[in-house]
């Protein structure tokens, strides 16, 4: 396992040094001049030059890249702006603010509102996954699906603004959604929250549904379930320690995947409710051409990405006995 | 089927005091196609000690027979009627609280598949162990102790390490094994092997079936081995029951049917097998035709569009009347042909062709 985690995570490491030169390539040495952008309506060439040279865009991209990575481990000072400790992820002209602490100021919104979901998802959504799975073809499986499939092809911004109205404008049964730091006020941050986490999870909590029911499904035609009937085990047992045990190696790589896609992010769900997380200051940062901020986000969003995907394997090899790491 | 006589129910040839007794066993299938007849008004006896061998091709109810008497059909879509009496008690209807009680622990199942059939997430010995904890209700030691008492019966080496292994560090032959150990670790009254050594190579299947024949004679056990190997059959089995379409076509002893067979689906089987001591180069005859659709079934004798001797029965019978299975005791056959001309056409065109 040991050797695994280090293979895997030095793995990682080639992986995001790959992406940041792709994003940084992509970003800084291709599409508009980010001096120019920052240079204001009225922009001589001087001043042009000026802001060039302080943001090091006169030198060669290798070198740029240089900076901004090594700025990674080992800091880096950007003059007037004030020194950037390491991890340093650059200078917004923009935002006027390090990269950094924009990113550890948003991160703890989106930490909030995927771990909310996710409990809310993972229980109900396999909850009645599995329900639908024990009464499969009955009236109860039946309704689960069917509902699953229509909330499933729900869009956020059409759940999100109606949920606004029935839950928040027309009956004032919870809160407008706001984010407070659960440091601050516990329950300030959970009711805040509550609106977005039933949005968000609705959507996730149908496809959870449908994929444990599927793979429970699935799972229960297996010959060893059978078996273990032919054992003389209840239902019961059958049902948990066979059945579900099979189905829980999909349903926990899906979901280190997809949890690792809302950490770095849940782009629309933020939108919708005005919170200010990663999603929204992706958005934020392309809709300003902030371009370094774009590649701060972008790493931080590919590194969660990759994390969670070492998290899934480590986890498959827990769950699945075949499955043999190194 | 409503107005053709049951003889069984009159009179049960083995007596009531039989081990397993099968009477008028049928199984329908609810599908979108329509009522699939898997088992139609079978009947048959196992005794404690002996073995019995039912053969027929893939289709022909062989295994559904067994699911049933275990009660592992899905009553959701499927509909059991007859009766089937494990030690005198019925099994058709049980609840299935009860049934449970007798899985596992009276009578067994060893599948065909021993890869598919184990668990991939538990160790040998904690599928073992599961059976013998969930029937005995001995404690977690307890069960390793009889999963490695199990495990050396039948031959595992190392037992003791190979206990805490998943089956996938096992191979093909020790897998099956471990089946065989996992079904026998209560030392059940009845054990149904379905076709248990299909998935092996020949000489693995020798010692399993070996293994199988040594358990019963420790243990008294009753079996019933499913399988479409005639071989297996005249190797393990005491009797032997044919099937085809859901029904038993000829039954007896494995030297009754093997040496004169009576069916011409029997002499369709034994004629397909290849013969190893006999000329090289001799084509194989294989029952001509594909088994038919248990949906809707041929009238009359459902094997008549495979029977080369239809013209051979006075009055086409095999088209418009099913034949019972008779005489109801001993060596039985459902075939119109009378017995004088099965005789005669075994000893003339069948016996030569196999060698």
């Amino acid at each position: 396992m040991l050797r695994f985690l280090v293979r895997r995570s030095l793995g990682a490491l080639v992986i995001l040094l790959i992406i940041s030169m792709v994003t940084f390539a992509l970003f800084f040495a291709i599409p508009a001049d980010p001096a120019r952008l920052s240079c204001g309506k009225v922009c001589t060439p001087e001043n042009l030059a000026l802001i060039r040279h302080s943001m090091q865009l006169d030198q060669p991209v290798p070198l740029q890249f240089w900076h901004w990575f090594s700025g990674i481990f080992t800091g880096r000072d950007f003059g007037g702006a004030g020194y950037c400790n390491a991890p340093c992820f650059g200078y917004s002209y923009v935002k006027q603010e390090m990269i950094t602490n924009t990113l550890i100021d948003r991160f703890p919104t989106t930490l909030s509102l995927t771990v909310g979901s996710a409990v809310i998802f993972l229980i109900f959504g396999i909850g009645t996954g599995m329900l639908a799975a024990n009464k499969q073809g009955k009236p109860a499986d039946k309704i689960a699906s069917s509902a699953s499939l229509i909330a499933s092809s729900l869009q956020i911004y059409v759940a999100g603004p109606l949920a606004l109205w029935a839950l928040v404008y027309s009956t004032n049964w919870l809160q407008l959604p706001a984010y407070v730091p659960i440091t601050q006020d516990p329950i300030g941050w959970f009711t805040g929250l509550l609106v977005p986490w039933l949005v968000l999870s609705l959507i996730w909590t149908a496809n959870y549904t449908r994929m444990t029911r599927s793979s429970m499904v699935e799972q229960l035609s297996e010959d060893y379930v059978r078996t273990a009937r032919a054992k003389g085990m209840s239902g019961r047992s059958v049902f948990l320690r066979y059945a579900w045990r099979g189905a829980m190696g999909t349903i926990v790589t899906v979901f280190g995947i997809d949890l690792g896609v809302l950490l770095g992010g849940a782009i629309i769900t933020e939108n919708t409710f005005g919170l200010q997380g990663l999603g929204q200051l992706s958005i934020d940062s392309i809709r300003q051409s902030d371009l370094s901020m774009m590649v701060g986000v972008t790493m931080v969003a590919a590194t969660l990405i990759v994390v969670s995907n070492i998290v899934v394997d480590a986890a498959y090899a827990l769950i699945d006995p075949r499955i043999r790491l190194a | 089927m409503t107005t053709q006589a049951k003889p069984e129910e009159t009179a049960a040839p083995g007596g009531s005091s039989s081990f397993l007794s099968v009477r008028d066993l049928s199984v329908r299938f609810r599908t979108e196609d329509g009522v699939v007849r898997a088992v139609d008004n079978l009947s048959f006896e196992v005794e404690r000690g002996t073995t019995l061998g039912i053969v027929g091709e893939s289709g022909s109810g062989k295994s559904v027979t067994n699911l049933a008497i275990l009660g592992l059909h899905n009553p959701a879509n499927s509909e059991i009627t007859g009766s089937i009496k494990l030690a005198g008690q019925e099994l058709v209807g049980a609840p299935n609280k009860e049934l449970e009680k007798l899985r596992g622990h009276t009578m067994s199942m060893i599948f065909q598949d021993p890869l598919t059939a184990l668990s991939p997430f538990h160790t040998i010995g904690a599928q073992i162990g599961e059976t013998y904890r969930k029937h005995t209700g001995a404690s977690k030691k307890e069960a390793r102790d009889r999963s490695i008492e199990m495990l050396t019966k039948v031959g595992i080496p190392q037992p003791t390490t190979r206990v805490d292994d998943f089956p996938h560090q096992f191979s093909g032959g020790m897998r099956q094994r471990a089946m065989i150990a996992m079904s026998l670790v209560c030392d059940p009254a009845l054990v149904i092997a379905d076709e248990p050594t299909t998935a092996l190579d020949v000489t693995v299947q020798a010692q399993i079936l070996d293994l199988l024949k040594e358990l019963q004679q420790e243990m008294g056990t009753a079996i019933i081995l499913i399988t479409h190997d005639l071989g297996v059959v005249a190797k393990t089995a005491k009797d032997i029951m044919v099937m085809y379409a859901g029904r038993a076509v000829e039954r007896g002893t494995v030297r009754e049917v093997l040496k004169a067979p009576q069916h011409p689906y029997t002499w369709g089987l034994l004629s397909s097998m290849p013969n190893l001591t006999g000329p090289v180069g001799v084509p194989l005859r294989p029952v001509r035709g594909t088994p038919p659709s248990l949906i809707n079934l041929p009238t009359g004798c459902p094997f008549n569009p495979r029977c080369d001797h239809l013209e051979q029965v006075i009055g086409g019978k095999c088209t418009t009347e099913r034949p019972p299975l008779a005489p109801e005791a001993g060596h039985a056959t459902a075939c119109h042909l009378s017995s004088g001309q099965k005789q005669e056409i075994f000893i003339d065109q069948i016996q030569p062709r196999l060698g």
